[in-house]
């Protein structure tokens, strides 16, 4: 994420390093690069221009004041811009007071509309909410049909309708059904999922308008693609003029766009970003933090989104476990290995995983390693390990010949691939017994590690 | 073949290629106006051109998507000769613009010309996620049957929920035969009922639907590149086009869409969506500088009419007209 605009701003520092105070001249050059890697990023060239002027007013007017580096500074001063652009606090999301509290959904076609729908109703419901789907996407075909697969998936309710004409007549109709369902069936949150449509389409704009009086929602939200160009602040602007929004979902942030969009559309809304989806898979969606994201921009890493993540996801005690058995002299099994397999499986793909580390120092190598891991290898991995027997899982030693056969295909992979899980399972072991055995620290203590 | 059907001079009656001019020329109607707009407020004020009226057409380009590495390549061929006195006044710099910019456009368009190929012709189109492929695929679909051609369309997306549903209508629409899996099947598995179907029923032409990814996730990338040699062992030379579908909002990124989908699935051609909004989609201008990648339509609506043919000079001419 945001990948690109990281290594753009590193590049602009990086002349400025290592000499002594700060000019005219070289912040003129910095200035010059933070323009340009804005507009690369897709931030609207008007916004860019305001923040590269409130960029340059802060960073000469504190210059000796401070103790950092020229570099660390504009550093500073460029991230405190962005944070304030994007708002300073994480958004929070605003409930009725008399449910159902109704979420409308908004935004061009193709912007992510019904999987952001769908992954909302699992957000709710992991907070202990009972959500309701809807969809009043009368006009694309089989819109409605998709946000009932979703539905079931995440395991929501759904107001699926009947008689549906491809009007406005419809669209309001159902709406105000969905409505009364939810009332009935205890629903408290109720997401109405629109059809996609352009700005500047004034019939369908004014739908959405009678569609927002009739059911005054908490929420308008308007879901945005992180690959939009500069055309983000026609659209945004649009939307918020005619249907007041009340905040912003960026999606597919799990690509490699920089997302300057995100910058623009909160330039002029003045809406704030509330989540970003980060996967195709229904649980790919996190609320929206301003300083992690921009964070993340200057490379400085999104490290606490990945802590919260592996402590929703990760099972402490399992590990904890693992931990202790790997350390002991029995070592752990093929059984536990499996166990911890789907512990890392369970916190996403390894690219989101490493999307969250700063990319800079080691950390910049392991991101491009990670890009060229076949997910799929994972699941190889444990298919190998499933076609073992419950004797074969314990005793590694015992799979011979005849049984690496088997295995492999019971697995559908091949012998050559069981032998090299069994070695790396091997060398595994052999490295965590090593780690318990006295002199372990001390070896450990010659190598220097970053930040320790 | 099927460039034929739309773009053909004989085939097609004067009156409905000034339609198609006149909505090719709607679709880019906004981005004209604020483009010819901007470039009337830098030359008519000031009929000399100095600094400023050249930094004022680089914020238009880049409002345009054009990128900075385009526009400022564009814009500094355009300095030059300004310096060397070439060019005198505004009308003057808008015209070697224009041409600067047709050039790059029609360059593509060369690299890559359109090619005759036998019946049945494997049309496989890729793209990022909601870019538009389906809807895409559904309008080609309509205008081949128009012309009378049977088309079987190829449900390849069996992952994105009721995608295959979404096709079956538009076949429905059309009167195309959808040939499909269960969701979750193998994409190459229906690609290859598809072709074998599309040879013993000699149908003209297969439209493959492919669901939609993001260029950096490796092995969905993978998963296409399988797709591209499984149509090339069932009929070689197949996919004789394989169009990346491209939202026409896309900003910078659409270059390494371009980039990393055509290393995978060899892209001929580009479908630019949605051009019925404000967007611009100046950012085919910059892959067709960087990588010689022509657009072939555009999408204007959300109609089954809605897909037009790219022309270069139109497009541009419309943007200054």
């Amino acid at each position: 994420m945001f990948e690109n605009l990281t290594d753009k701003l590193q590049r602009a520092f990086k002349n400025l390093r290592g000499q002594g105070t700060l000019t005219a001249e070289n912040m003129d050059e910095a200035l010059k690069e933070i323009r340009l890697a804005l507009l690369e990023a897709d931030v609207n060239f008007k916004v860019v221009r305001d923040l590269v002027d409130h960029i340059r007013e802060k960073a000469t007017g504190t210059q000796v004041l401070t103790a950092l580096s020229p570099a660390e500074m504009v550093i500073k001063v460029v991230r405190d811009e962005l944070v304030e652009t994007l708002g300073k606090d994480t958004a929070k999301f605003k409930f009725a007071s008399q449910p159902p509290t109704v979420v409308l959904m908004a935004g061009l076609q193709g912007s992510g509309k019904t999987t952001t729908s769908g992954k909302l109703a699992g957000w709710f419901k992991k907070g202990g909410h009972r959500p309701m789907l809807v969809s009043v996407d009368v006009y694309r075909p089989a819109a409605r049909e998709q946000l009932k697969v979703v539905a079931k998936a995440v395991g929501a309710h759904l107001y699926e309708g009947e008689n549906v004409e491809s009007n406005t007549e419809s669209v309001v109709r159902l709406a105000k059904e969905a409505r009364r369902e939810a009332v009935i069936n205890g629903c408290d949150v109720l997401i109405v999922d629109t059809a996609g449509r352009l700005h500047i389409d004034e019939q369908l704009m004014e739908e959405m308008q009678s569609l927002r009086s009739l059911l005054n929602p908490q929420e308008v939200l308007f879901v945005a693609d992180a690959m939009t160009g500069q055309d983000a602040v026609n659209s945004a602007k649009e939307f918020h003029d005619k249907l007041t929004l009340t905040g912003v979902v960026l999606t597919k942030m799990d690509g490699d766009a920089r997302g300057g969009a995100a910058l623009s559309i909160r330039a002029v809304t003045g809406q704030p970003i509330k989540f970003l989806g980060i996967g195709e898979k229904y649980d790919a969606i996190e609320p929206f933090h301003p300083d992690r994201v921009v964070g993340r921009i200057l490379g400085m890493g999104d490290i606490l989104s990945l802590i919260e993540k592996a402590e929703e996801k990760l099972d402490k005690k399992k590990s904890e476990e693992f931990a202790k058995k790997a350390l002991s002299g029995d070592g752990f099994s093929l059984e536990d290995f499996r166990e911890q397999l789907r512990q890392v499986k369970k916190l996403g793909s390894l690219q989101s995983i490493m999307g969250m580390l700063p990319k800079i120092g080691p950390f910049a190598q392991m991101q491009q390693a990670s890009s060229k891991v076949d997910e799929k290898q994972l699941t190889r991995v444990e298919a190998i390990i499933n076609s073992m027997t419950a004797y074969e899982r314990e005793h590694h030693e015992a799979i011979n010949g005849s049984r690496r056969k088997r295995i492999a295909r019971g697995s559908g992979t091949s012998v050559p691939e069981v032998n090299n899980l069994l070695r790396q399972y091997a060398q595994m072991r052999k490295m965590f017994k090593s780690m318990s055995k006295p002199g372990f620290a001390r070896r450990l203590g010659g190598m220097k590690m970053p930040g320790m | 073949m099927m460039f034929k059907l739309f773009g053909g001079k004989k085939e097609e009656p004067a009156e409905q290629k000034q339609s198609l001019f006149e909505r090719m020329k709607q679709a880019v109607t906004r981005t004209r106006e604020n483009l010819a707009e901007r470039i009337e407020d830098v030359i008519s004020f000031r009929k000399e051109i100095d600094a400023s009226t050249l930094d004022e057409l680089e914020a238009t380009l880049i409002a345009a998507d054009l990128g900075t590495t385009t526009t400022n390549e564009v814009l500094a061929a355009m300095r030059e000769k300004v310096d060397r006195k070439l060019i005198g006044d505004g009308d003057e710099l808008k015209r070697v613009l224009k041409q600067e910019l047709l050039a790059i456009l029609q360059r593509a368009e060369e690299a890559r010309p359109r090619i005759e190929v036998e019946p049945p012709e494997v049309i496989l189109v890729v793209g990022v996620n909601g870019a538009g492929k389906t809807t895409t695929i559904g309008k080609l679909a309509h205008a081949l049957r128009a012309q009378g051609k049977t088309v079987l369309l190829a449900a390849a997306d069996t992952f994105r929920a009721a995608a295959i549903e979404q096709l079956e209508i538009w076949g429905q629409r059309t009167g195309a035969e959808v040939i499909k899996t269960k969701p979750g099947g193998d994409p190459s598995a229906v690609l290859y009922d598809a072709l074998q179907a599309a040879k013993s029923r000699k149908a003209d032409y297969v439209i493959v639907d492919t669901a939609g990814r993001l260029h950096n996730k490796t092995h969905l990338m993978a998963e296409l590149e399988k797709m591209h040699r499984t149509a090339e062992r069932i009929l070689p030379g197949a996919p004789h086009e394989t169009l990346l579908v491209m939202d026409g909002t896309t900003g910078q990124n659409g270059l390494q869409q371009a980039k990393v989908f055509t290393e995978a699935a060899g892209v001929t051609g580009i479908v630019l969506t949605k051009l019925d909004g404000t967007a611009k989609g100046g950012v085919v201008v910059a892959i067709s500088r960087e990588m010689n990648l022509p657009v072939r339509y555009v999408g204007v609506g959300e109609k089954q009419g809605d897909l037009i043919p790219f022309n270069a000079s139109d497009f541009v001419d419309s943007l200054f007209q």
